[in-house]
């Protein structure tokens, strides 16, 4: 695997390791203190388990006062600390650092209160995502972002990536739906930016904490946006004989004034994959799908399937299927959000988190097939299609160094092709270590500055988890710089190479 | 410490020449003010800058792509522009941003998109579409360092780096001079629907705003206004009530419409739903409120105030023992328009001590120069969030050459 360059260790701070723990135990008693080598082995990485590293300790502190002790002490002790909430990254923003305290926030996993007049709710931020509705169901309410991971993640995580899901096409992401945090400040400060009223008083702060994947403070609480609950629900499950007609269908169905409140595509590896694992009538001889919901009531949604039916039947579809019932329903659905799990079950994968602009899916979709075809990897398209937002699963087998080399290729030159088309690395996993290098494929040297002067300004000592989403450590940015530009075209195509060069002695065939 | 920079009026006409104008400033310390067309410079402290730089040279629309809901705009192009633009495709920009324009002295639609963004202040469909602010998925901007900068993108979902685009909506232009916008835009609404109640106290009134929220009907619109500036609307049957006025908007294709009406008439029976407002009638109502209809021919003071809205119908009953406030609640209650008579403080004091007991801020958009420089305009920061600040800031415009004072006097 490609070594993973992090900020170099403290080794003052490693060698004071006994008595950092010691002293922590003392700050706050109350608190699971983790330090064997054996516990913190569960926290050694996130779900990005590419890359492993065991911390200092973890502490998984049960109040915001207890976050603030331990800050301020890490502050004053120049430890650095990485947040987590479930670790369910995909891009490696939780992972540990040798030098750094895991603060793990799942025990503060309370709903303060469900406000159903003022239509918010106040939770901690180690609650799981799922359990925001399941708290706010019995007064007709839900919570509107629904990330994949919505059983297991965190509302901080979420906060932390401005975590999407399957329905924010009309619902928003989470810095839509966010209105209030209490937040820790590196030196223990708690701040509380937003509250119960819909805008801020001076400066936003809110968008800049949202996606700032734990860089700025650590929030503990979080006041977000109900909304009422639809009065039903229905996908049509429409297969296509090409990518382009079911690309072309999406964006049909949009200028025809229609937002489903989701539009989900796959291809036909992600078809096949998904049916098999669940049953759920999808169509295997189609080359594209399309999952579109509506909401409303009974005649509302019988109104807007019939005219996405119409808009469909221009594009040939190979099938069109409206869901029967609430259990055919939940079987759609149930086929999709077990994509992830299905194809895990037949190969290890790296999930690709790109985004392009809709008119360009046609042209991605046949460039990404080029791509893996090029680095001889298998790749499965699932995704939500209705804002471009791309989940490219590329196939690979883990336990080989070699392809593991190579995969990281292929994704990199996967994403830069997002950018190229005028879209961005990520939309809802984080840069993270994953696509930190990346960075560069995006933004100008004043772009990054830009953000890192931000960065700055808040944590000035870079102790609060490091190493992520800049280029390298950003203040040794400007330094690296001039290495990463020149050196990254020509290691691509060495490692490729290297790589066919390796698969031909195997006697694979090479294409 | 002033150098030899051309004080007075700029206006230049590419993101090259902005840049090259804010570094000279930079290097000369020259303070600048910053704006569009200047339709909201009569709104916060009176800037004392030597330099005017507008954006009103930097406009046009760069892409506009209907099937992606998305448009990218140059920062100076008119709100009036781009919604006629949109408009041809029966789309529009989904948080219906109030027209500060006519209130202010200025035509209706005369503001900047720019302007839009950085004062990010929303209509009544916020409360189910969200704010300006939401519908921003990328910027590029000048710093205070004169350096080009861009962040997000043209993309729906974007976590690529800190989000800077929606950290510069609201600030002002206090931060960064934008000078192109990519926003999210939505299907217009086909048709819209008003249902009305009168003759509710505010208390009720907020209650049934909230019940209403609270339905499955997608409420676009959740209005209270008081009798006496419901008197100056456009719409004569309401004008001539004589009674306080409860709006409660739906809106979709018309079958949808229609339905969603039906079923709210039902779920607000017990507070006498008397009259429905459907087709240009229900639009006009709601673009009197949107063009703060009631608020133009009257220049005394007016603030916006921003609160949980079960709080607001007791902010406006304790302030009103005290002054004679004129008051219209939007967004179910959690945005109060509120006129106040022509006081020294224009009513700041009564109302900051209001928000400190039942929370949130307040914003003076309308008084004479006089008054909006005794007092502070903007909600006074709470010492921390005053440092977090000055910290934003200082990491965008570090000499403070944009807009000084314009939001806080030392910042």
């Amino acid at each position: 695997m490609s070594p993973l360059i992090l900020p170099d260790p403290d080794r003052g701070v490693t060698s004071r390791r006994n008595d950092i723990v010691k002293q922590l135990k003392r700050l706050v008693p109350e608190a699971t203190l983790i330090a064997d080598e054996e516990g913190c082995r569960t926290f050694e990485s996130d779900a990005l388990t590419a890359y492993r590293c065991l911390p200092l300790a973890v502490v998984l502190p049960s109040s915001t006062e207890e976050v603030s002790a331990i800050l301020r002490f890490c502050h004053e002790n120049h430890v650095k600390v990485v947040p987590r909430g479930a670790g369910t990254s995909l891009a490696g923003g939780a992972l540990p650092l040798e030098d750094a305290v895991v603060l793990c926030l799942s025990r503060m996993n309370k709903v303060i209160e469900i406000d159903p007049s003022n239509r918010v709710a106040r939770v901690e931020a180690g609650l799981t995502n799922i359990a925001i509705t399941e708290a706010a169901s019995k007064h007709g309410f839900f919570y509107a972002p629904d990330p994949s991971s919505q059983i297991a993640c965190t509302v901080g995580g979420n906060i932390a990536t401005n975590s999407g899901g399957a329905h924010c096409l009309k619902y928003g992401v989470t810095v839509n739906n966010l209105l209030g945090v209490r937040m820790v400040m590196m030196d223990g400060e708690v701040v509380e930016f937003g509250g119960k009223h819909l805008d801020a008083p001076g400066y936003d702060f809110l968008p800049l904490i949202t996606g700032s994947e734990g860089q700025l403070g650590v929030v503990t609480e979080a006041t977000v946006r109900l909304l009422a609950a639809p009065e039903g629900s229905k996908p049509i499950l429409i297969g296509f004989d090409s990518t382009e007609a079911a690309a072309s269908c999406v964006a049909a169905i949009i200028a025809a004034g229609i937002v489903p409140v989701a539009i989900e595509f796959m291809d036909r590896p992600a078809i096949h994959v998904c049916e098999h694992f669940v049953p759920a009538g999808y169509p295997l001889d189609a080359e594209a799908a399309l999952i579109v919901e509506v909401e409303g009531s009974e005649d509302e949604i019988e109104y807007l399937l019939e005219k996405i039916e119409d808009i469909a039947r221009d594009f040939l579809p190979t099938s069109l299927r409206r869901s029967q019932s609430p259990e055919e329903t939940a079987l759609i659905w149930k086929g999709r959000k077990a994509a992830f799990g299905a194809i895990g079950q037949i190969s290890d994968y790296i999930c690709m988190d790109g985004v392009i602009p809709l008119s360009q899916l046609p042209k991605a979709l046949d460039e990404i097939g080029w791509i893996c075809r090029k680095y001889r990897f298998d790749v499965a398209n699932i995704f939500h299609a209705g804002d471009g937002n791309l989940h490219p699963l590329i196939l690979y087998n883990a336990n080989d160094s070699v392809q593991l080399e190579r995969v990281e290729l292929c994704g990199g030159e996967i994403l830069k092709l997002c950018v190229e088309l005028g879209g961005c690395l990520t939309g809802e996993h984080g840069v993270g270590i994953e696509k930190r290098e990346l960075m560069y494929e995006q933004f100008t040297d004043e772009d990054i500055d830009q953000q890192v002067r931000i960065k700055e300004e808040f944590d000035p000592s870079w102790l609060l988890n490091p190493g992520k989403v800049f280029p390298i450590e950003g203040r040794d940015a400007q330094r690296m710089r001039s290495i990463e530009l020149t050196d990254l075209g020509p290691e691509v195509e060495a490692g490729v190479d290297v790589a066919i060069e390796a698969e031909l002695a195997e006697g694979h065939e090479v294409p | 410490m002033t150098g030899s920079m051309r004080l007075g009026f700029h206006a230049p006409e590419t993101e090259e020449e902005l840049a090259a104008l804010v570094f000279e400033a930079a290097e000369t310390r020259t303070p600048l003010e910053i704006m569009g067309k200047g339709t909201k410079r009569e709104l916060g402290h009176p800037v004392g800058a030597g330099a005017v730089v507008s954006s009103e040279g930097i406009s046009g629309i760069s892409l506009y792509e209907p099937t992606e809901l998305v448009m990218v705009a140059k920062a100076g192009t008119a709100l009036a522009e781009i919604e006629a633009k949109l408009a041809e495709n029966e789309q529009e920009l989904p948080f219906e941003p109030v027209d500060l324009a006519p209130i202010l002295g200025y035509a209706p639609g005369d503001g900047t998109i720019g302007g839009v963004i950085a004062t990010n202040i929303s209509g009544s469909r916020r409360i189910l579409k969200g704010a300006a602010r939401d519908h921003v998925l990328g910027i590029r901007a000048v710093n205070g360092r004169g350096e080009v900068i861009k962040a997000g993108g043209r993309v729906m979902k974007n976590v690529t780096g800190y989000d800077i685009g929606r950290t510069l909506a609201g600030s002002w232009g206090t931060l960064a001079m934008m000078t192109e916008i990519s926003l999210k835009v939505l299907p217009a609404q086909r048709e819209t629907r008003t249902i009305l109640c009168f003759g509710l106290t505010d208390q009720t009134a907020v209650e049934a705003l909230c019940i209403a929220m609270g339905t499955p009907y997608e409420v676009s619109g959740a209005l209270h206004i008081h009798a006496d500036l419901a008197a100056r609307l456009s719409d004569e049957e309401i004008a001539g009530a004589e009674n306080p006025v409860t709006a409660v908007r739906v809106e979709n294709f018309p079958s949808s419409a229609r339905y969603r009406a039906n079923s709210l008439r039902q779920a607000l029976l017990a507070y006498s739903p008397a009259l429905e407002l459907d087709g240009e009638r229900s639009e006009a109502f709601w673009n009197d409120i949107r063009t703060l209809k009631m608020f133009q021919d009257k220049p005394n003071p007016l603030w916006r105030v921003s609160t949980a809205p079960t709080q607001a119908a007791k902010l406006v009953g304790n302030l009103s023992r005290k002054i004679d406030a004129r008051v219209v609640y939007d967004w179910s209650g959690g945005l109060i328009w509120i006129e106040t008579p022509p006081l020294t403080d224009a009513g700041a004091v009564d109302i900051r001590r209001q928000l400190a007991e039942l929370g949130g801020h307040a914003t003076l958009i309308r008084a004479d120069d006089e008054t909006r420089a005794g007092i502070d305009v903007f909600q006074p920061l709470e010492p921390q969030h005053a440092i977090l600040s000055a910290k934003l800031k200082h990491a965008f415009d570090p000499l403070g050459i944009f807009n000084p004072g314009r939001m806080y006097r030392d910042m």
